[in-house]
């Protein structure tokens, strides 16, 4: 048993680079029994057993995707959306010339967070109206990224956040659930990625979320994502954290917003000399 | 401390939201109908109403109507809170004048993330 869970923790942090703390490790057995039913394995121990002869590779993605906390919510953190709307979208709308807006959900799960992010800038239509809005959501998960796009959340969920008045306006009703308008599934584009091996495409996003995702990671993997979002990042760029995550000590990719209550930038480069008659020296 | 008036003709119902509801340091009053609840609005009104829709006597919907027109000072913020799932019951609740819905069964999260969006915690 304790030899089993070690394995899957193993694969786990080889993969996604989460660490199995001892205290979600009785989660393990419950996350893992609809695959033990489905395979007609007996515990974790022969589960455990069973990947290391085989190494089959869809019985590990199928593993992995179980042992990832999942949990999401629409307009987690109210305030924080609150926060993004007053003060942070006016913050970058007024610093963009190109009028195109790009957001990065990293670490998205199944989309709500994105999905809110969408139903703000809809709600706001005069203010974004003539521009380019690009949402880019990604996660490890497959499951995770296919049910994000489908779009389709069960009752609970959209109970969890979204106001009546957001669901009865950006949602239909559907067999299993509510399901999130074309309109809001056309501006998501929902990609499965690994923060920790990249191909979603680059280039500097606006608003960068990666909530909730780097609490499990070790701090050598944590720097590395801090690394890959400042990598995509501009000089007005904002970063956005889980409630309780800090990009403090890990190196300066990110420095504490001066304007903005718990988000990061990257650090302002100091000019080398003051501006002069032929403009701002670098 | 915010009040919250829980009507419900269902007494296990009562008993759940009271208990979500105390949690969520408020504190609760329950009424077994729509009337018994207009009665309670009037001699003092709460700050949020759990409104169940199905009630003997006066309907959640009916009771909605007739506070609109009762004597009351500050007109309380109402969830509704109900097994009508349906769309079109939602839709006609909202246009009643409801300012939230809640689809029964419901948990804590959902209760406390109403009640944040109507602005009562
Ligand atoms: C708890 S959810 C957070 C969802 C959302 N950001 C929020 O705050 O509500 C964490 C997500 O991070 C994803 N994740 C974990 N490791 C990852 C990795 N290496 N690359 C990309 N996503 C990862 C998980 O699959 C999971 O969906
Ligand atoms: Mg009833």
């Amino acid at each position: 048993m304790q030899r089993g869970i070690r394995v899957l923790s193993a694969l786990l942090e080889a993969r996604t680079g989460q660490v199995l703390s001892p205290e979600r490790g009785w989660r393990v057995e419950t996350a893992l029994k609809p695959i033990l039913r489905a395979h007609g394995l007996q515990d974790i121990g022969i589960l455990a057993a069973h990947l290391t002869r085989y190494r089959d590779p869809r019985l590990e993605i199928e593993v992995v995707d179980a042992l990832l906390n999942n949990e999401s919510s629409f307009f987690r953190d109210p305030q924080i959306f609150e926060m993004i709307r007053q003060q942070i979208l006016p913050h970058i709308r007024a610093r963009k010339q190109d009028r195109r807006l790009r957001v990065w959900s990293a670490g998205c799960s199944t989309g709500q967070e994105a999905y809110s992010l969408a139903i703000q800038l809809c709600n706001d239509v005069e203010v974004w109206d003539r521009w380019r809005v690009e949402i880019l959501a990604t996660d490890i998960s497959a499951t995770a990224i296919a049910r994000a796009r489908d779009g389709i959340f069960p009752q609970i969920d959209v109970q969890r956040g979204l106001s009546i008045n957001d669901l009865l306006k950006w949602f239909e009703p559907v067999a299993d659930g509510w399901r999130a308008s074309a309109q809001l599934r056309a501006m998501i584009d929902f990609r499965q990625d690994n923060l920790f091996n990249p191909r979603a495409p680059g280039g500097g996003y606006d608003l960068l979320l990666c909530r909730n995702v780097m609490l499990y990671f070790t701090q050598e993997r944590r720097q590395k994502v801090f690394d890959l979002l400042a990598r995509h990042s501009h000089d007005h760029s904002v970063l956005l954290l889980g409630a309780g995550e800090t990009a403090m000590g890990h190196g300066d990719p990110f420095v504490a917003h001066p304007e903005f209550r718990g988000a990061y930038r990257r650090p302002p480069v100091q000019p080398l000399y003051v501006d002069g008659p032929m403009g701002p020296a670098v | 401390m915010k009040n919250c008036l829980v009507v419900d003709d269902s007494k296990v119902i009562r008993k759940v939201a009271r208990h979500i509801l105390e949690s969520l340091d408020l504190s609760v009053r329950e009424a077994v109908d729509g009337q018994d609840a207009l009665i309670q609005c009037e001699e003092s009104s709460p700050d949020v109403v759990l409104l169940d829709w199905n009630m003997p006597v006066m309907s959640g919907m009916e009771f909605l109507q007739a506070l609109s027109s009762a004597r009351i000072e500050t007109r309380p913020k109402v969830i509704f809170c109900t097994t009508e799932n349906g769309i079109g019951h939602i839709k006609a609740a909202v246009e009643a004048g409801a300012d939230e819905y809640v689809m029964k069964p419901f948990d804590r999260e959902t209760l406390e993330s109403k009640l944040a969006i109507v602005g009562v915690i």
